[in-house]
């Protein structure tokens, strides 16, 4: 594999080995990852993109059978050291997941959760502000400023997710993790969070998930191919979508794999 | 003997077993039959049947024990039409065998006209549920305006003394028992839904999967238990213990029959109802839920509070009202744990008694059903039916509106 080393990574994953039980799920992945970027993890199925992602942010401590070995840093400080908090990780590191998942409670509610559990506001104008910011960033508050106390679960499919955007980036995280956001959107909720992640590139490192090549070669600066657990190919995402160096990339991105 | 004796003699009559019998065996052959001449009609074809022939089998099945069913409960609703009901209602079995015989054809869709009559059926199921639930308000009725045409409802509802006397001139105050009903209630349900809800948090939050499983059928245990065995442990262990390290040191008397006796039994018998609901409940709050509040950056105390239990909150509150009205109706632990004397004080150390001992005690020993002593028991079970009615509409509301809110 090339060697991807950069200057000053946001994340930087060294000898990653993930463990489901014996099921060996993450094989020695290396990556690094930079600041204001929009990075695609792709490969076919089950190949180990959301069991990765979610060690970036200690996720994978919540299911009992999983086990994580090796080196994560973020900002050189590794996450996986005893002196850190994964709770605090966590709003640094914000996600948004495949299904839309709006807690049941009000929009303003969903978006104030995490501002509200990490004391960023002082008062209810600054809470208020930061819902508003949030939720404009999101695409979503034109569609939402009149029904902000309506409940979160009543929004269309691609709405919620845009509202799941807008509380993950209501905590104000420096890394976005999303595994496959689009994956339960129509097309014209798809451009949005599309462009939405552009956007979120000025201020954050996106790392985002997805099965649609079109989707990774629009939205994404690199790009990362696992198969069967392994890192095969990382590098810019025109060079893995023009000119691979794996013949499994090859094979994967010109569909004959997956 | 003339025919008019004949038929009042019941020697005579047929005994109704045998229109059953024949009922069921008619049934049953009859699936046979007409599965037989459904594939005949078609000529061993059975693709050629509108339907599969077991299905031509069921619908005369049916055919034969739905209208005899129904003949059975009009037939002795009028009294047994004079004797003659056996003979009616094998008439009508025969009836639904022959026509449902004389209607096999290929092109006969046996299968939906089954399904017409399965539908009867569960509709007959509800009626049955709705009708016997109107049947026992009645019968609570009649009884209980008996009893206030005898006894001013005035002094039922509000006097606040209750002395029944057999000799007559009783003083039948509703409101010391409800006030004990209700205060036993209040520390069952004091005590049964913060550990019981705190329990189900535990085990499925944050117990391992092996501690639940056997901590989970552990607690349902206590679901299986008599609440006469209840009532032993309030008798005998509880109610002195109270007395002995509670109320005589501190000065509340030395009652060992106390409404905090009985609470304290009745809320144990309770937990395992609000910590299995409230388990379930929990548990089916979708973990995408979960991890969308661990996700950014909750604490799984924080999720718990701020999104699991809101989520369930409705479920809660059913299982906390259902908890409710077992402790409203509740009888044996209460006799043995807090005593049958009516009274009215605010010393938890004391004893007291409830709505439903009462019922019992104005019905059991020599009844006169003449009588306001023994027809009060209507009226006070009838009320009872009336708060238990009303928790549950009260729960129903608020099940709902949370719903809307939230769905
Ligand atoms: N909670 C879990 N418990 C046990 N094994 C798991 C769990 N989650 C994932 N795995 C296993 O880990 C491997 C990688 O799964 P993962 O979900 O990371 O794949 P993926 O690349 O995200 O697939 P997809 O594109 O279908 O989402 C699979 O073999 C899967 O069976
Ligand atoms: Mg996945």
């Amino acid at each position: 594999m090339k060697d991807t080393n950069m200057q000053n990574p946001k994340i930087s994953a060294k000898n990653v080995q993930v463990y489901y039980g014996d099921n060996h799920a993450i094989k020695d992945v290396n990556v690094e990852i930079a600041d204001k970027t929009v990075t695609a993890f792709i490969g076919p199925s089950g190949c180990g993109k959301s069991t990765f992602l979610r060690c970036l942010n200690r996720m994978n401590d919540t299911i009992d059978i999983c086990r994580v070995t090796g080196e994560i840093k973020i900002d050189n400080e590794d996450i996986y050291d005893a002196k850190v908090d994964p709770v605090q990780l966590r709003a640094k590191v914000g996600m948004v997941f495949q299904k839309p998942n709006p807690f049941p409670k009000s929009i303003y509610d969903n978006v104030a959760y995490g501002p509200k559990i990490h004391g960023l506001a002082r008062n209810k104008a600054e809470l208020d502000e930061i819902v508003e910011k949030a939720l404009r960033k999101a695409a979503l508050w034109n569609e939402a400023k009149d029904r902000l106390n309506s409940p979160g679960t009543g929004l269309s499919g691609g709405q919620q997710q845009r509202l799941c955007i807008a509380r993950a980036i209501a905590t104000a995280p420096e890394v976005l993790l999303m595994d496959e956001p689009c994956s339960a959107l129509d097309p014209i909720a798809t451009a949005q969070v599309e462009e939405l992640i552009d956007e979120l590139r000025q201020s954050y490192s996106v790392v985002i998930v997805t099965h649609s090549m079109q989707q990774a070669a629009r939205v994404s600066q690199k790009t990362a191919f696992f198969h069967l657990g392994n890192l095969v190919e990382y590098d810019d995402t025109t060079k893995i979508f023009t000119n691979p160096d794996d013949p499994r990339t090859e094979s994967y991105i010109s569909g004959r794999i997956g | 003997m003339s025919p008019a004796q004949l038929t009042k003699d019941t020697r005579y009559m047929l005994p109704m077993y045998v229109p059953l019998l024949a009922t069921a065996l008619l049934a049953v052959a009859g699936y046979y039959f007409a599965a037989k001449r459904a594939a005949a009609s078609a000529g061993g074809d059975i693709r050629k049947l509108a339907a599969l022939p077991s299905q031509y089998g069921l619908f005369t099945a049916l055919s034969v024990i739905i209208p005899t069913l129904a003949a059975l409960i009009i037939g002795l609703s009028f009294g047994g039409l004079g004797g003659a009901l056996p003979q009616v209602l094998l008439g009508v079995a025969g009836l639904g065998f022959l026509v449902s015989i004389y209607k096999i054809s290929p092109d006969f869709r046996a299968r939906t006209h089954a399904e017409t009559w399965i539908k009867v059926i569960l509709i007959a199921a509800s009626v049955i549920a709705i009708l016997t639930t109107v049947g026992i308000v009645f019968s609570m009725l009649f009884e209980t305006r008996n009893f206030f045409s005898q006894y001013n409802w005035r002094d039922f509802f509000f006097s606040t003394e209750w002395s029944p006397n057999f000799r007559g001139n009783s003083a039948l105050g509703i409101i010391p028992l409800l006030w004990g009903t209700l205060y036993i209630s209040l520390i069952a349900l004091t005590f049964a839904v913060p550990v019981g809800l705190f329990a189900a948090i535990y085990l499925s939050e944050y117990a391992s999967r092996r501690t639940r499983s056997f901590a989970k059928p552990a607690i349902e245990i206590l679901a299986g238990i008599p609440t006469i065995v209840y009532g032993l442990f309030a008798l005998i262990t509880v109610g002195p213990f109270l007395r002995d390290y509670f109320a005589q040191p501190m000065g509340f008397g030395d009652s060992a029959s106390s409404v905090m006796t009985a609470g304290l039994v009745m809320g144990i018998m309770l937990i395992p109802f609000v910590s299995s609901l409230s388990d379930d409940i929990i548990n089916a709050v979708p973990q995408a839920m979960r991890d969308g509040s661990l996700g950014l950056g909750a604490t799984k105390s924080e999720t718990i509070r701020q999104v699991v239990i809101p989520a369930a909150l409705p479920g809660i509150v059913g299982a906390i009202l259902l908890a409710a009205s077992r402790a409203i109706g509740e009888t044996m632990i209460v006799v043995l744990g807090a005593g049958a004397a009516a009274r009215m004080s605010l010393n938890p150390f004391e004893a007291m008694t409830t709505v439903t001992v009462k019922i019992v005690s104005q019905l059991t020993g020599d009844t006169d059903f003449a009588s306001p002593e023994t027809l009060v028991a209507f009226a006070l079970g009838l009320t009872l039916f009336v708060i238990t009615l009303g928790l549950n509409v009260f729960a129903l509301y608020i099940v709902r509106k949370y719903r809307e809110q939230y769905e």
